[in-house]
């Protein structure tokens, strides 16, 4: 095994860990945290139907951003969308045998040409940072550094395709750390790369404003019944307190 | 016109996105309330001397109890969907105005004392000490949001400023920087029942005034019952609808369906006072005993149900926390919800054609509607969704003959506050409530030109209030703003065989 081999597979199992249980603990802290008041915000559904309808709206269609500005909207759905189709296309890394629909042409080349559509978007999402004054104004370095990170990652898996990268090596090195049976990874300068970003964006998803994927669904503006004079509402503390 | 050391802004013919002017309103902080009131608040007088370690103390007890609070400072993308939401912003230019800017003057200390990256890299991810000038800036422009929820409703996770602003001033309150404004009121409330300290006998004299007055101009006998025992309805309303124009008007108008309807009710000098103050400062406590006295109220008078006058974050508080802070009102009549808006009884009363008008007494107004952000956006009526927006046109329509709504971009969920709510309606914070109306004087004054519109009507204390006194520097009378039960009480067709 190559020094490059081991390096990166303990990086990855570093990362997923922190990915994983940085996640799980961060929904697990959310979870128990009580909402102590009813405040969804309108049009707020009265049923539990009608918030998991709302959460397809959001999530699939950005709704209220939509609402709020059309080109932000516009750019961060391209680059939430393609980031899906991408993720589609890699799925023939982490499955055995590769999942059907993950073979077919159009899964493939719609990953392929979803990074064109990612950095799109993400090119958008930087431009607003730096041309929109208010923008500008809230923006961290750590605001621009997600988007560059994100950007490279999409221009690195590009332009591996130029780099003719033995995927069928890469794809028995990622198959390998999943069943502990550790397997050489080409060691080719562009992977390095686009790995590396990778696992860097995993270790920081926890610590990080990446937090709002979680963070959605615990929102009580967004996840709330409108059901307060049907139904007593009342959190753990609060109960204390009348006590 | 009072003395203005401030340029009201200018109507825009067509509203753009200004650009920033840094520490446009820093300097606009509110009086601090003095010990006496803070301490009848169970708050320290004065600033304490380890007051960063208290702050933060306070912040991470927060952070366990308001899941809102938790989530909120951890998952904004710092996407700027929100910046050009806020009336403040729109009328003060001053990028904390924003509600991303505002979250991050907290977010900032959350960063730094709660986060890991915070801790190692607080310049890479924004994130600063908690200094004196930091205090100094959550107390300014904590208090330049009317906690409306504007933002929320276009923040595509749902982020409500109105939550960590909040929990900023209980935070400070918790270290002995209280507003005065605020907790003064809630000392009255807490010691005499409402906002103005309007002791039992005075309260009585003033119905005793509006029963007299009714009669001279209708010349029916239309009561102002107080502390009734046994009424079927105890009344709740902002003590403002015991004097003050055009909020009366609205008192004479419920009375009047009351009458009409052949309702008894009754209003409570214990519970006389619907708002609850407590809110504004993010206390539960303060909040949950100012609305036990609503509870205590209803047991002594033995009522079957309850219903709140024109309010708009009292009935935020009724109609979304009542329950929670007072109830279970098991005690009550159950075929009504409890709480009742004013505007659902005349609503219903309606529909049962129990009640009828004739328009042509509002014939002299053409109007318009407001709709009051806590109502708007942390309510709801009828029980059906939107139903807050639609049971006030209804009513208004079936009352007067001119109607018309304003911009869609300015009305229902998407309405712009008064600028002078969430604890913000004080003469010392005069340059931010002009400024901050901005945005709804603008689509006013375009129905106004385009429509004829003369009056707009309201449901809630602190918007008459706040219009009633801003309407002026913006080149408007100040009794164009109308109660809504002003209107049903002018156009409401009564019995007359009944005196
Ligand atoms: S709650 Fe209202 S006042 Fe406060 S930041 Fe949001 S829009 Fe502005
Ligand atoms: S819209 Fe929401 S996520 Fe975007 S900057 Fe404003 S508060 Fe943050």
């Amino acid at each position: 095994m190559s020094f490059v081999t081991i390096l990166y597979a303990v990086l990855f199992y570093v990362a997923a860990i922190i990915l994983f249980v940085g996640l799980a603990y961060r929904i697990y802290e959310y979870s128990i945290i009580p909402a102590p008041l009813k405040i969804p915000t309108p049009p707020a559904p009265q049923t539990q139907r009608g918030v998991i309808f709302r959460f397809f709206k959001e999530v699939v269609l950005f709704e209220s951003l939509f609402s709020a500005t059309k080109w932000t909207w516009l750019f961060s759905w391209l680059f939430h969308f393609a980031l899906l189709l991408a993720a589609f296309r890699h799925l023939k890394y982490f499955t055995d045998p590769v999942w059907f629909w993950v073979s077919f042409d159009i899964v493939q080349a719609a990953g392929h040409y979803g990074a064109y559509v990612m950095i799109f978007g993400l090119l958008g999402l930087l431009g607003r940072r730096i041309f929109v004054d208010r923008v500008r104004y809230i923006s961290s370095p750590s605001d621009y550094l997600i988007l560059i990170l994100i950007i490279s990652i999409a221009l690195t898996g590009l332009m591996m395709k130029w780099f003719q990268t033995d995927i069928l090596a890469v794809r028995q090195f990622f198959l390998g750390l999943m069943y502990f049976q550790l397997s050489e990874l080409p060691n080719d300068f562009m992977l390095l790369i686009h790995l590396s970003l990778v696992i860097l964006l995993m270790i920081i998803f926890p610590y990080s404003k990446l937090l709002h994927a979680p963070g959605l669904f615990f929102s009580p503006t967004r996840n709330q019944t409108d059901t307060a004079r049907e139904k007593r509402h009342i959190s753990k503390w609060a109960r204390e307190i009348e006590n | 016109m009072a003395e203005n050391k401030f340029n009201t802004p200018q109507i825009r013919e067509y509203p753009v996105i200004p650009a920033l002017e840094k520490e446009a309103t820093l300097h606009l902080a509110p009086f601090k309330s003095k010990e006496e009131f803070q301490s009848s608040l169970g708050y320290p007088g004065e600033l304490v001397d380890n007051w960063q370690e208290k702050a933060l103390d306070k912040m991470g007890d927060l952070l366990k109890k308001y899941r809102s609070l938790r989530v909120y400072l951890d998952s904004c993308m710092q996407c700027g969907a929100c910046t050009d939401k806020c009336h403040y912003y729109l009328g003060t230019k001053d990028p904390n105005n924003m509600p991303v800017g505002r979250q991050n003057l907290m977010r900032s200390v959350y960063r730094r004392y709660f986060t890991l990256p915070g801790k190692y890299f607080p310049k890479l991810v924004g994130a600063q000490d908690l200094t004196k000038e930091v205090l100094d800036e959550w107390y300014s422009y904590y208090h330049q949001c009317s906690q409306c929820r504007r933002c929320a409703v276009f923040c595509p996770i749902g982020i409500d400023t109105a939550e960590i602003s909040m929990a900023a001033r209980e935070v400070m309150d918790s270290i002995g920087v209280g507003q005065k404004y605020c907790n003064e009121i809630i000392g009255k409330v807490h010691k005499i029942g409402n906002n103005l300290g309007l002791p039992e006998p005075a309260l009585e004299d003033t119905l005793e005034g509006l029963e007299e007055d009714v009669v001279d101009e209708v010349g029916i006998d239309v009561k102002f019952p107080l502390d009734q025992k046994g009424a079927d309805v105890l009344l709740v309303t902002p003590s403002a609808d015991f004097f003050a124009e055009p909020h009366v008007d609205g008192l004479i108008g419920y009375a009047k369906v009351f009458h009409q309807a052949g309702i008894s009710w009754t209003l409570s000098s214990h519970a006389s006072e619907a708002a609850n103050f407590g809110m504004f400062i993010g206390s539960y406590e303060n909040m949950r005993k100012l609305a036990l006295r609503i509870r205590e109220a209803a047991l002594e008078l033995n009522v079957k149900r309850i219903v709140f006058g024109e309010c708009g974050h009292a009935w935020r508080v009724a109609y979304s926390f009542l329950n929670t802070l007072a109830g279970p009102f098991d005690f009550l009549d159950s075929r009504y919800p409890v709480p009742q808006h004013i505007c659902e009884v005349t609503n219903d009363l309606i529909d049962k054609k129990v009640l009828n008008f004739d328009k042509s007494a509002n014939d002299d107004m053409t109007l318009t509607y407001h709709d009051s952000c806590n109502v708007a956006r942390a309510s709801n009526m009828g029980g059906i969704m939107g139903g807050q927006f639609s049971i006030p046109r209804k009513i208004i329509k079936a009352a007067a003959n001119n109607y018309f709504d304003m911009d869609e971009e300015t009305i229902k969920e998407k309405t712009y506050c008064c600028g002078g709510g969430g604890g913000l309606l004080t003469d010392d914070l005069i340059e931010l409530r002009v400024k901050g109306a901005l945005p709804r004087m603008e689509a006013l004054k375009q129905v106004v030109d385009e429509k004829g519109v003369t009056h707009m009507a309201a449901i809630c204390a602190i918007c008459k209030s706040q219009f009633s006194k801003v309407f002026q520097y913006y080149g408007l009378e100040l009794d164009q703003i109308v109660s809504l039960h002003q209107l049903v009480g002018n156009a409401l067709i009564m019995n007359k065989k009944e005196v």
